[in-house]
């Protein structure tokens, strides 16, 4: 039999205004194994845990509720007070009898009788408490990063920092993201590879950092501190140690047909290639598909080129198995395509262009070497119309629900840097509405519009179209309410952007959940952003939601910091309160492996002594240290085989038993 | 091939060509159209009161007849088309709307929008082929520059519809090709052409029609074809004084099949 003390809070008058806490202590004192309660202004301050640790000791008590706020709150709390006075923490039980009660009810008196039946449900787990301890695991104290754009390289650098070793895995030849691929950054208008390419080659030259580049995550095992992860690393067919990065190969390919995709296939490139000229690691690779010599077995021009002998035709993919104790997904986006949005005329008409494809078109480095070209006749424009959330809010179902929230700020710094550049061009920007919220955001926008002269329409376009050499660019103005029908030379369309498509596959690999716009979801969307709900995934970057580069750096820095305190860590606590299977109940079925969302049940061949008779089963198995206590295999188990330790089946049923009574 | 054929009024005074021409090409392609005997109006105009039924009875009825004879219904104005369509979604989706006139029109066996509605152009398409098409014509329309003019109600609302992207559309471009003439692409095949505002506002419905055939002069058409008896009126009458010639879509398979 437990002996129970109560422990009823006033919480200033926000409990004890509504509910009479005097009339709970006394109610609760009559149900079975209560042994002490009492009631206090605070039970969370030092003099209210005081009195629980006394009441503990003084009447040698087993078990303990308190009726006070929300468990999120204050129950790590109580149960540190009451292992302080040498309780088993999971021996504590709180009754929210605040936000389930006196903050949601107005009557003094049916508030008292709800917050007795809470507390009589709680007395009644309590009655079937058992102590759980608490188990340990150990930590591998390198983390892996997925993703090698700005928001992965400033998480890896972040972490190699404090001195822990992490690698980055990039799919692309190089690391630099979108970012390299920006000209300039809003709001300050600095070049953005001045102050990205920096940080590319702190990352090649810091001895924690391993990179792998033309790599991707082919498998992910294992948990918390503990993952094993298999990586491809695609064959370059150019040595890596020996590549000087002279470029001397690409002077001399014959095979010039490829489209850039660094300069979003605005041009060609070589067979064998650098992206640009700050590639991190600075190594060509050879693109198989349009290499003549894999394609006819004759050229090899590149093999004669290269002084350093770093070509080889015969490299193969190479599978690299590591361990890590914690993993970010650092994926970014991609802007969507734009198939279903014909009447822009994009896939038609060369002078209708995305953002990022102006961003290669004003940059030094680029398809036109900076100049602000059409692509169809390589002419000067005269007239510039930006569209602005091309399917971002969109629930047409051809677009995305959500706002790409980077697009009214980019499409201000295009509309400035051509009217600044450029003078005679006039620039048009239809709008939804503009959204700034950010520092010196609005100010921006405000400066495009007063001292730039670039002239905001709020009104969609209907319809972009060839006329007698030039663009006509069909609009309603909603404030003037009027339809427009303007001439340009060129078109640009803020496109939605969506997270890569490499994380829904990564998301379910990693078993981190992932929302119906595939960002990966957050633990918490207020409290925590970073970590995703399955231990020792974390979030960086776009992958979790749309965000500037502020924003990502922030969130990058913050998912470090996560990683860092759990590799800080030697051994890892678990939780106890996790699913344990009956094997003499369980049948086999493996319905509960199948809900399992973190891969913690396996089912193994086990002999058993089913009251006397010894046989081979199939009986499911629990990973504890992979197990979240979710309770989605006890409630789908057929057979009653699976329980929650901490909240059994005859836990939850005695207080339904209790609420019901 | 057997389909329940709904003509629709239109077809059987205005639009004669497009009815006559429909039901020749269908009998050269080796297609019989029936056509019920006691048919009534589709309604004309798909109602957007969301809890009116009255106006969708008459379409419903011509849907239950064709379930209860097993066949399809193919259409050729793209008007009933728009609102067997549409009204046919109701009966499927809309459990209210559903509850509502079955309970009125009392049948034998509720309908839940079991019959499949397609267009004369999708039956070219998915049910005949236009590769097909192409083998069976006997005079190709060589060297013809056509339009292509595709109105608003059998494009919109394009879920529903679900005839073709209703930004770029392609299929009448495809029968133009199967006839062996030329599609010629241009802006405004998609755009209004004034639909019913002629009757209140002649100068607006003289523009919305103008400028469809002033884009499709531009980009080098000779002849116009549509599927739609208002769009034929609207091109017809308010298409200015230099307009091309428009025809319906039907008359050219007519013409290439060698039955006109």
């Amino acid at each position: 039999m437990q002996k129970i003390g109560v422990f009823v809070c006033w919480c200033g008058s926000n409990i004890a205004a509504t509910v009479d806490v005097a009339e709970v202590v006394q109610a609760v004192k009559t149900q079975p194994g209560v042994a002490f309660a009492t009631d206090y202004q605070y039970m969370c301050s030092e003099a209210g845990q005081s009195i629980i640790k006394n009441a503990i000791k003084e009447h040698d008590l087993t078990g303990i509720v308190v009726c006070s706020c929300s468990p999120r709150m204050h129950e790590a709390t109580f149960r540190k007070t009451a292992q302080a006075a040498g309780l088993n923490p999971y021996m504590v039980e709180i009754a929210n009898i605040r936000e389930h009660c006196s903050w949601i009810h107005k009557d003094k008196n049916e508030a008292t009788q709800k917050a007795i039946i809470l507390a009589n449900a709680a007395v009644a787990k309590v009655n079937l408490n058992a102590p759980l301890v608490q188990g340990e695991s150990s930590v591998t104290k390198r983390a892996l990063v997925i993703g090698g754009g700005i928001a992965g390289i400033q998480t890896a650098l972040d972490i190699a920092e404090a001195g822990y070793e992490v690698d980055i895995v990039e799919k692309e030849p190089t690391i630099g993201g979108k970012m390299a691929q920006l000209d300039k950054t809003f709001p300050t208008l600095d070049c953005s590879a001045c102050i990205l390419t920096p940080k590319m080659v702190d990352v090649a030259a810091n001895e924690n950092i391993t990179l792998y580049t033309y790599s991707e995550v082919e498998q992910v095992k294992g948990f918390v501190g503990n993952f094993s992860v298999t990586i491809k690393k695609k064959a370059r067919y150019v040595k890596e140690d020996l590549c000087t990065g002279c470029g001397e190969c690409m002077s001399k390919c014959p095979s010039k047909k490829g489209k850039d995709e660094f300069n979003c296939g605005l041009n060609n490139r070589t067979a064998i290639n650098i992206p640009f000229a700050q590639a991190i690691p600075n190594v060509a690779y050879i693109d198989a598909e349009q290499c003549i010599k894999f394609k006819t077995g004759k050229c090899g021009l590149c093999e004669k080129t290269c002084s350093a002998n770093a070509i080889d035709y015969n490299q193969k993919d190479e599978i690299i198995e590591r361990e890590y104790g914690a993993i970010v997904m650092a994926t970014g986006y991609e802007p969507i395509k734009l198939d279903k949005f014909d009447e822009y005329q994009y896939s038609k008409h060369p002078d209708v262009i995305t953002s990022l494809e102006l961003e290669r078109i004003m940059n030094a480095a680029g398809p036109t070497g900076g100049t602000l070209l059409k692509m169809s006749d390589k002419e000067h424009p005269h007239s510039v119309t930006f569209i602005q959330c091309v399917g971002s809010r969109d629930i047409s179902g051809r677009g995305k629900p959500y706002c790409s929230k980077i697009c009214c700020m980019y499409t201000a710094k295009h509309a400035m840097l051509i009217r600044d550049k450029y003078p005679d061009v006039e620039v048009n920007v239809f709008y939804i509405d503009v959204r700034t919220p950010g520092k010196n955001f609005d100010e921006f926008y405000r400066r495009a519009v007063e001292e730039y002269g670039v002239n905001y329409i709020k009104g969609q376009v209907g319809k972009v179209y060839e006329k007698d050499g030039h663009l006509v660019v069909q609009a309603v103005d909603l404030i003037a309410n009027k339809q427009l029908v303007l001439d340009t030379d060129m078109v640009v369309l803020a496109t939605a952007i969506e997270p890569s498509k490499t994380a829904r596959d990564l998301a379910s690999m990693l078993t981190a959940s992932i929302d119906t716009n595939d960002f990966i979801t957050e633990a918490h969307p207020k409290l925590r952003p970073v970590e995703s709900p399955t231990a020792g995934i974390f979030l960086s970057g776009v992958c979790q939601g749309p965000k500037d580069i502020p924003e990502t750096v922030s969130q990058a820095g913050a998912a470090a910091a996560k990683v860092i305190g759990l590799l800080a860590k030697d051994k890892l606590l678990t939780n106890p309160c996790v699913a344990h299977s009956d094997e003499l109940l369980c049948n086999g079925c493996s319905q509960c492996e199948k809900v399992c969302p973190y891969g913690a049940i396996s089912y193994i061949d086990k002999e058993v002594n089913d009251h006397g008779v010894r046989e081979t089963r199939r009986v499911a198995q629990v990973n504890e240290a992979l197990c979240q206590g979710c309770g989605a295999c006890t409630v789908t188990c057929p057979s009653g085989a699976m329980d929650l330790k901490g909240f059994t089946n005859r836990q939850i049923m005695a207080e339904v038993d209790a609420i019901c009574k | 091939m057997i389909y329940t054929y709904y003509p629709g009024c239109t077809l059987k005074t205005k639009a004669k060509d497009l009815d006559l021409y429909a039901r020749k090409s269908a009998t050269a392609l080796g297609v019989t159209l029936e056509e019920p005997e006691d048919w009534q109006c589709c309604g004309a105009v798909y109602p957007l009161a969301r809890d009116e039924i009255a106006t969708r009875l008459s379409a419903v009825r011509t849907l239950v007849s064709a379930r209860d004879n097993k066949r399809a219904v193919v259409t050729v104005c793209s008007a009933c088309h728009h609102v067997l369509v549409r009204v046919n979604d109701d009966m499927k989706n809309d459990a209210d709307m559903r509850g509502k006139v079955n309970r009125y029109l009392e049948l034998e066996n509720e309908y839940g929008g079991e019959t499949e509605v397609i267009h004369y152009l999708t039956m070219l398409r998915d049910k005949i082929g236009f590769d097909e098409i192409k083998k069976k014509v006997v005079k190709p329309l060589e060297g013809k520059k056509i339009a292509a003019y595709y109105g608003c109600m059998l494009l919109r609302p394009s879920k529903i519809m679900a005839f073709d992207d209703a930004e770029n559309p392609t299929i009448i471009e495809d029968f133009i090709k199967a006839l062996g003439a030329e599609p010629v692409i241009y802006p405004f095949r998609n755009e209004c052409c004034g639909g019913y505002v002629t009757m209140s506002d002649k100068s607006l419905a003289k523009k919305a029609a103008g400028k469809v055939m002033a884009s499709a002069k531009d980009n080098g058409a000779e002849l116009i074809i549509t599927a739609c008896p208002l769009c034929m009126y609207n091109l017809d009458a308010n298409g200015g004084a230099d307009k091309l010639p428009v025809r319906y879509f039907t008359e050219l398979l007519a013409e290439a099949l060698d039955v006109k």
